[in-house]
Parts: C-alpha cells; sequence; structure tokens
C-alpha cells in the first residue's frame, strides 16, 4: 500500500526561532523547513524574521537575504533569479512554485516554504531529482531523424513551428511533477507531468522521424496511464503550461494508431 | 544499496507496450453505460411499484432482456478496468499482483450470476 503519513523519522518538530532584525518597522515572518543529513535528528521548522523594507520583492530576495544575514547554513539551490533556470523550485505557501518569481506580497500571513513533495531531500530545500532526470533522459529528448542531415538545417512551418508553443516554455523545474498524487505514488513508474509534456514535445515535432519508436516507449500503463487528469500539474506549473493536455494529447494519438 | 544507474532504473523491464486498450475500453463502455443507464432509469421508473408477475413479464421481454444484459456486461467490465486503476495506483508489489487478480474474479463473477439471472427470467426458469 502508499503510505499515507510521514515515516516517523521524517515527522517535523518545533525548529529554532531566530531574532528579529533591530528597529525593523516592516517585518514579516518567515517558516522555513530544516534538515541535515548530518545532524541525525528529524527534520524542523525554523522561524526567520526579514524586514520588508531592506529586501527585494521575491521569496528569493528573502531567502538570499536569511542566508547572508542571519543564518548561513540556509540551502536552497538559485541560479537566474528571473524564472528560467527552475533550480528554486520549491513548496511556498502550500503549492509548488519558483521562489525567484513568486512575490512576497502574494502571499498572507508567515511565508512557509518547505522542499518540493514527496522527493528525498538532500538538505533543507534542496531535493534529490536525480530520478526524475533520468526519466527526462528516457525519453530521449532531442531530434531523432533516419534522413540524412540536410546541408544547413531541418526545416520547420511556421504553422508547425507554433505546434511547439506551451511545450517549449518547459523549464523542467519539477513543480507540476512533484504536485502530482500519481507521481507520489508511483514515481519510480509513472513518468510524470513534466516528462510526459517534454516526449509530448518531441512527438509533435514535425521534424522528428521516431514518432512510433516513441510512443512505444510509453505505451504502458504505468509510464503514461497513470495520468487521472488531476490537473494539479497545470495548476501549480510556474510557467502557467499545462501538462496534463499534453498528456491528453499523447492518449490520443495512442488511440489514433490502433483504432 | 544497488549500484544500478538512475537510467537503468527507469528503463526497468521496459514498456509494457499495452494499457491504451484498457484505457479506450473504459471509454466506450462509458460511452454504451451513458446510454444503456439511461434506459434502465426509464425502465425503472416504468415498472416501479409494479406487482411481482407483471415485472417479471416485462423482464422476460427479449428487448428488455437485451438492454439489461448489455448493461450488466458493460457495467462488469466498466467496473473491473476502473476498479483495476485504483488498485495499481495504491498497491505495490505482490499485493498488487493479488488485488488485480481478485478484482477481475469478482467482476466476471458478479456479471455473469446477474447476466444468468436475467437469463433466468427471460426463458421462463
Amino acid at each position: 500500500m502508499v503510505q499515507l503519513t510521514l515515516p516517523k523519522n521524517s515527522t517535523l518538530t518545533q525548529g529554532k526561532t531566530w531574532a528579529k532584525p533591530a528597529g525593523a518597522k516592516n517585518i514579516r515572518e518567515f517558516k522555513i523547513y530544516r534538515w541535515s543529513p548530518d545532524a541525525g535528528q528529524n527534520p524542523s521548522v525554523d522561524t526567520y524574521y526579514v524586514d520588508l523594507d531592506d529586501c527585494g520583492p521575491m521569496v528569493l530576495d528573502a531567502l538570499i537575504k536569511i542566508k547572508n544575514e542571519v543564518d548561513p547554513t540556509l540551502t536552497f539551490r538559485r541560479s537566474c533569479r528571473e524564472g528560467i533556470c527552475g533550480s528554486c523550485a520549491m513548496n511556498i505557501d502550500g503549492s509548488n512554485t519558483l521562489a525567484c518569481t513568486k512575490g512576497i506580497d502574494d502571499i498572507k500571513g508567515a511565508v512557509k516554504i518547505y522542499p518540493l513533495p514527496h522527493m528525498p531531500v538532500v538538505k533543507d530545500l534542496v531535493p534529490d531529482l536525480t530520478n526524475f532526470y533520468a526519466q527526462h533522459r528516457s525519453i530521449e529528448p532531442w531530434l531523432k531523424t533516419a534522413t540524412p542531415e540536410p546541408e544547413k538545417e531541418w526545416l520547420q512551418s511556421h504553422a508547425d513551428r507554433e505546434k511547439l508553443d506551451g511545450l517549449y516554455e518547459c523549464i523542467l523545474c519539477a513543480c507540476c511533477s512533484t504536485s502530482c498524487p500519481s507521481y507520489w505514488w508511483n514515481g519510480d513508474r509513472y513518468l510524470g507531468p513534466a516528462v510526459l509534456l517534454q516526449a509530448y514535445r518531441w512527438l509533435i515535432d514535425s521534424r522528428d522521424e521516431a514518432k512510433g519508436e516513441r510512443l512505444d516507449n510509453l505505451e504502458d500503463p504505468f509510464r503514461l496511464y497513470r495520468c487521472h487528469t488531476i490537473m494539479n500539474c497545470a495548476q501549480t506549473c510556474p510557467k502557467g503550461l499545462n501538462p496534463a493536455k499534453a498528456i491528453a494529447e499523447i492518449k490520443k494519438m495512442m488511440v489514433e494508431r490502433r483504432v | 544499496m544497488s549500484m544500478r544507474t538512475p537510467l537503468s532504473r527507469v528503463r526497468g523491464l521496459g514498456s509494457a507496450k499495452e494499457g491504451t486498450g484498457h484505457f479506450w475500453h473504459q471509454r466506450v463502455t462509458g460511452a454504451a453505460l451513458a446510454i444503456l443507464v439511461t434506459l434502465f432509469l426509464i425502465l425503472l421508473i416504468a415498472i416501479a411499484g409494479r406487482p411481482y408477475p407483471e415485472v417479471m413479464a416485462v423482464l422476460s421481454n427479449p428487448f428488455v432482456a437485451l438492454l439489461m444484459v448489455l448493461m450488466v456486461a458493460a457495467g462488469a467490465w466498466h467496473m473491473k478496468l476502473g476498479m483495476q486503476v485504483v488498485i495499481e495506483d495504491y498497491f505495490h508489489g505482490g499485493l498488487l499482483i493479488a488485488a488485480v487478480i481478485a478484482n477481475t474474479f469478482f467482476s466476471i463473477a458478479v456479471g455473469l450470476a446477474t447476466a444468468l439471472a436475467l437469463l433466468k427470467i427471460s426463458f421462463g426458469g
């Protein structure tokens, strides 16, 4: 059976409350998940206070401020700070999103920050995405052709190029996959929304010549058919994409080639 | 600790190359049931409160019997497919296989028992 409660060593404990910044008037409370593999203890939730008058507008700005000025041991991934690298994906205020594009103003009350759900935690807000990346690798996300390569480039009509809109924008931040209950229960066999959206991106590419082979590789009760259109993926995607629709399109292709 | 690479774990035993049949049959039986259950409800309203011999006479009408048997067949198969999806979601390993088999046995038994009862009425048993 799936495990519906947290294992004993994952139950949250009360963490440390850090001092409020002196003389600050516009203070915001941040409750942040902490766990270190070296401590040998259960995860805890630490409370930090940030002076918003002396901080950038995004949740990532506050995290960086906390790391620089309050607690240098706070661990998280970040890189581009403009929603294009996908590194700072985490669970903020109850939904998966990018810390760099989520405004602190959008959240009421204390800002609660946890790592992406149901992934092994490396440390604090850093999840282990090894399986996720291997799943992406397994769909062979590159152009596959048998026709000899043209001298200049593979041509594509404007209409065919438009079919990639809403797909190519995916930055593989894993917000959608880790919000999907089917992915929680069967993440070892179900490819999940992000990887299936990527798979569809190659299936629909007019230049690709391996459509049948790609569909063969996906046709599986677990790899593809664990999607039950729960729609958490579309709701949480920080880029506003709709992986559920891409998955439905793959299912249509599967039916089309046999009925 | 396993020393297999992440890609080897993800590829596992490869794709089952099936699942579309299951998906498609669930939709087709669903569409069939939308029609059959509507007709069944009309029938149910028509015979509600009527005495036993009259109900038996209605059920032994070949067209009514056909509707009922079709509904039971589509319903039992749809139930089997739908329940299997839930089982595959929540059960793993040996328990998964046992539950899938039990679900198949149950659905076929319920479907056939109901169909048999309808045929018995239909043929005047």
